[in-house]
Parts: C-alpha cells; sequence; structure tokens
C-alpha cells in the first residue's frame, strides 16, 4: 500500500498541479483547462454515449490491425528463420522500411483504402507489423539446434517442428514484439483517426480542438492514455503468466 | 548383421564453418557397434567424437562412408535411435510430464497408454512428485533424469548419449552412474556414449573406442568387459584401475596435441 503510494505519489502531484495552476492563473484555462473541469467533461461525454461510440469504434479498429499484424508477422517471422530463401526476400525489405517513420504510411493507407475503417486498420496494421516479425524472427533463429534434434529423434517431421518446437521457443521474443506493436497501434490509431475521419477517439480529440471544447478534447487525451497504459499492464500480466515456465 | 547393430565404414566429415576455413573433423572412421552392447566413444575435446554421434543419429548428412544401422543405411533422424544430449535439450515450456509425453504423442498411442508410459517413466528415473514442475525449477541431475526418461520413452533400440553427464558434479554424476547402468539392466539397449572422462568411460562401457585428436580417427578398441555385474565393487579392483591407466595412456598424447592444437 505505501509502496504503491510512493509509486503513484508522482502522478498525483501532477494532478495537483493541473488543477491548480489554471486555477490560480499561472496558465490560461484555454491552454490547459483545470482537472475537475477536464473530469466533469469527460462524465457528459460518458453519459451522451461519445465516449462509447467513439473509443468501441478505435478499439474495433485497433484489435482488427493489431490482430492481423500478429498472425502475419509471427508467419512471416518463423518462415524467415526456417527457409532461407524467405530471409533473402524479405529481409532486405525489413531492413529499408523499419527506419520510416510509421505515421507516414496513413497517407498511403487512406489513398489505398479510403476515408473509413479499412485505411485505420491498414495503418495499425503496417506499422505493427515490423516488430512483430523482427520478434519472431529473432526468436525462431535463437531456437536451440538441440531442441529441433530432440524433436526429429522423437519422430516429429519438420513441418511439425516448427509447430511443436520453434513457435513455443520463440514465445518470449515473439511477445515483448507484441508489446512494442501494442503501443505503436494506439499511436496510429489516433493519427489515423486525427488525420481524417468521421468516427474513433482521434476525430473526437480533434473535433472538439477545433470547436474550442478544450476541456472535452483533453478528456478524450486523457482517456487514450489511461486506456493505453491500461492495455499495457494487462498484456504484462497475460504475457507473465504464458512464460510462467521461465524462472 | 543384428537388428541394432551399427556399423561406420570409411566414414569422413569436414566442417565447413560460415566464415574460415574447412576442417576435416572425421578421417576414415570404421567401426562395429554389436547389438546391446554399451560402447564409449573417448577422445579429446575436438576430436569429432560429437560428430560422430550426429552422424550416426542422422542429424547431420553422411558425405564420405557410410553408416548402418541394422544392415540399413542412415539417412535422417529416427525413433529408432534416441538421444540425450549434455545440456538436456528439454522443452522449458514443458512440465516434466509434457517432456516425456512428446515422444509419445508423435508416436501415436492412445492416449491412456501414452499416460501409463509416462508415469512409468516418471518413476522409473525417480522423479515422482516433479510430475507438474517446468525444467527451470529442477537441479541439473533431475533436468538429465528427464531427458533420459524423455528419451527412453520412444523405447528407441539405440541410445545415443553425448556427454550426458558432463555438465553435471561429481557426486550427481556418480549417482547417475549408477541409475544408467540400473536403467540399461532393465531395459538393454545398444549404447553409444560420448566423453573425454577415462574413468566414467571404463567404468559404464563394454569396449572403449579411443579416438585421435583432430582429424579424429579411431586408434584404438579396448575391451573393457570384467567378470561380474558392473557396479562400484568394480571400481575399486586391480584390472579395473589397469584398463583406465592402459587407456589414460593412449588418450594422454592426443589430449597434449589437442590442447598445443588450440594454442598458436
Amino acid at each position: 500500500m505505501k509502496a504503491a503510494l510512493t509509486r503513484y505519489s508522482p502522478l498525483l502531484l501532477l494532478a495537483a498541479v493541473w488543477e491548480a495552476a489554471p486555477r490560480l492563473g499561472l496558465i490560461d484555462k484555454d491552454t490547459l483547462p483545470p482537472l475537475s473541469a477536464v473530469l466533469r467533461a469527460w462524465m457528459e461525454l460518458l453519459r451522451d454515449g461519445d465516449l462509447a461510440v467513439n473509443g468501441l469504434s478505435s478499439l474495433q479498429n485497433l484489435s482488427a490491425g493489431l490482430a492481423l499484424g500478429v498472425v502475419v508477422g509471427v508467419t512471416l517471422g518463423i518462415l524467415m528463420a526456417w527457409y532461407r530463401p524467405i530471409e533473402i526476400l524479405i529481409n532486405p525489405l525489413i531492413r529499408v522500411l523499419y527506419p520510416l517513420p510509421r505515421s507516414a504510411l496513413i497517407p498511403v493507407t487512406i489513398l489505398w483504402f479510403g476515408l473509413g475503417a479499412a485505411s485505420k486498420i491498414a495503418a495499425v496494421f503496417l506499422g505493427c507489423l515490423l516488430p512483430v516479425v523482427i520478434g519472431a524472427f529473432n526468436g525462431a533463429r535463437g531456437v536451440e539446434q538441440v531442441l529441433i534434434w530432440s524433436a526429429l529423434a522423437a519422430g516429429a517431421k519438420r513441418h511439425q517442428v516448427l509447430w511443436d518446437v520453434v513457435l513455443p521457443a520463440a514465445m518470449p521474443e515473439i511477445l515483448a514484439g507484441i508489446r512494442n506493436a501494442l503501443a505503436l497501434s494506439f499511436i496510429l490509431l489516433v493519427a489515423a483517426e486525427l488525420l481524417i475521419s468521421q468516427r474513433g477517439m482521434g476525430y473526437l480529440i480533434s473535433s472538439f480542438g477545433e470547436g474550442g471544447a478544450y476541456d472535452a478534447m483533453f478528456a478524450g487525451v486523457l482517456t487514450v492514455s489511461a486506456v493505453g497504459f491500461f492495455a499495457d499492464r494487462l498484456y504484462l500480466l497475460l504475457m507473465r503468466r504464458a512464460l510462467r515456465w521461465r524462472a | 548383421m543384428t537388428a541394432t547393430g551399427i556399423s561406420f565404414r570409411g566414414v569422413s566429415h569436414t566442417y565447413r564453418p560460415p566464415r574460415g576455413q574447412p576442417v576435416l573433423a572425421l578421417q576414415d572412421v570404421s567401426l562395429e557397434v554389436r547389438e546391446r552392447e554399451f560402447l564409449a566413444l573417448l577422445g579429446p575435446s575436438g576430436c569429432g567424437k560429437s560428430t560422430l554421434l550426429y552422424l550416426l543419429g542422422g542429424f547431420l548428412p553422411v558425405e564420405t562412408g557410410e553408416i548402418t544401422v541394422a544392415a540399413k543405411r542412415v539417412a535422417g533422424p529416427g525413433p529408432d535411435r534416441g538421444i540425450v544430449f549434455q545440456n538436456f535439450a528439454l522443452y522449458p515450456w514443458k512440465t516434466v510430464r509434457q517432456n516425456i509425453l512428446y515422444g509419445l504423442e508423435k508416436q501415436r498411442l492412445p492416449r491412456a497408454e501414452r499416460e501409463r508410459r509416462a508415469q512409468e517413466l516418471v518413476e522409473l528415473v525417480h522423479l515422482r512428485g516433479f510430475e507438474n514442475s517446468y525444467p527451470a525449477q529442477l537441479s541439473g541431475g533431475m533436468k538429465q533424469r528427464v531427458a533420459i526418461a524423455r528419451t527412453l520413452a520412444v523405447d528407441p533400440a539405440i541410445l545415443l548419449m553425448d556427454e550426458p553427464f558432463g555438465a553435471l558434479d561429481a557426486q550427481t554424476r556418480a549417482l547417475m552412474h549408477e541409475e544408467l547402468l540400473a536403467i540399461i539392466r532393465r531395459r538393454p539397449k545398444t549404447v553409444v556414449f560420448v566423453t573425454h572422462d577415462v574413468r566414467e568411460a571404463v567404468y559404464l562401457a563394454d569396449r572403449v573406442a579411443v579416438m585421435s585428436a583432430r582429424p579424429g580417427r579411431i586408434k584404438e578398441i579396448v575391451d573393457t568387459s570384467f567378470a561380474g555385474e558392473r557396479g562400484a565393487e568394480i571400481a575399486g579392483t586391480h584390472a579395473f584401475a589397469e584398463k583406465v591407466e592402459h587407456i589414460w595412456g593412449l588418450v594422454r598424447n592426443e589430449a597434449i596435441l589437442a590442447q598445443e592444437r588450440r594454442e598458436p
């Protein structure tokens, strides 16, 4: 209890400063509305159903893009580690694409998939793909030779080894890659929605911002960061559970 | 030729590192292993004794010469040849029970039969109560017992062991020697056992094939069978000491050679 209090005391301090600074006139109330006003706006958004509609839309697109990125990324990464020709084909592409700022892809996905959900899902998918591919590739490449040999000697076929040994052995690095992807997916989705959309948390934030409803805008920002934080905590919990076999 | 007789004929092997010069690891090795014989491959580190074992296991391709098991050419790994590695090679994400069950699942045995056999092996290697532990929670000796049980589960006619007790402390190793001998008495097998420990080789094996430093060749095959049952009593006899002395004499020069080669 006391440890938790110490740990989160900077957050409490931030909240106190956030409330006090605009009230004392240290910051203009339009630049930073007091925290209590933001929370009041948040309650209103909740009551109106704005939060539910846009939050759900964002969550759907984020999950779809992330799930697609995980499935394609893990498959690609493991096949790269297992079949040399695939590595030769794909690895240079990954090296070239890696330093590319991922949000630069958003206009491209809009051009290809239009203004609706498809372009948001595509942006999240493309952004999540690389960290997952790299995690799966490194994990699968690092599998000990003797583990593979043991499986072959037990009578496993080559393709079975992929499922029985390579995938589970690569799991720690795959899960670490997915954690990076999860953080990226929030950034990309909100960025795509801020740029152009008719729905979603990014849309909510930008429309309140343009309309001058700054307390509601901050409520949107606060929601996105809180959901992002808790999603990461939850993921970490599940990841530790899945890897409980590690000492 | 007997059912599990092993024969190496003119086997050479060149190791090609990703960078650097190819190295001749084995040169013209010919060797017969009889059915249900315990043969030790003994030599200094880097003499290619593990490579010879991996070739027999089918993990590396036989490029020069021929290896046959039961008169059939080795063309890849198979459940007739089970292997135990120095660093256990357990699946860390599987429990003790799941590790032992893996081979049985691959053999497509009925579920009840798999469970029965797994339990039997857990008892055989004295791991009752640890069925649901993960390898990371076990000591080195326990890990190697799991690895032996996992390999025995498939009931291979031939047991390949690659310095299986090399990573264990001296006391644990001595206990594992007893256990291995007891297991083989109950489930007779042809065993090819790689080691660089002379006493271990003489203690466990019926014959010891002494290998030369790189490129590995069979230098001499020494009969190490003793009257009576193998066990702690034999280790104290004069005959045992003589064999150890004789083989140590053969290995000594090779070990010195191998060491000189490593220090340029």
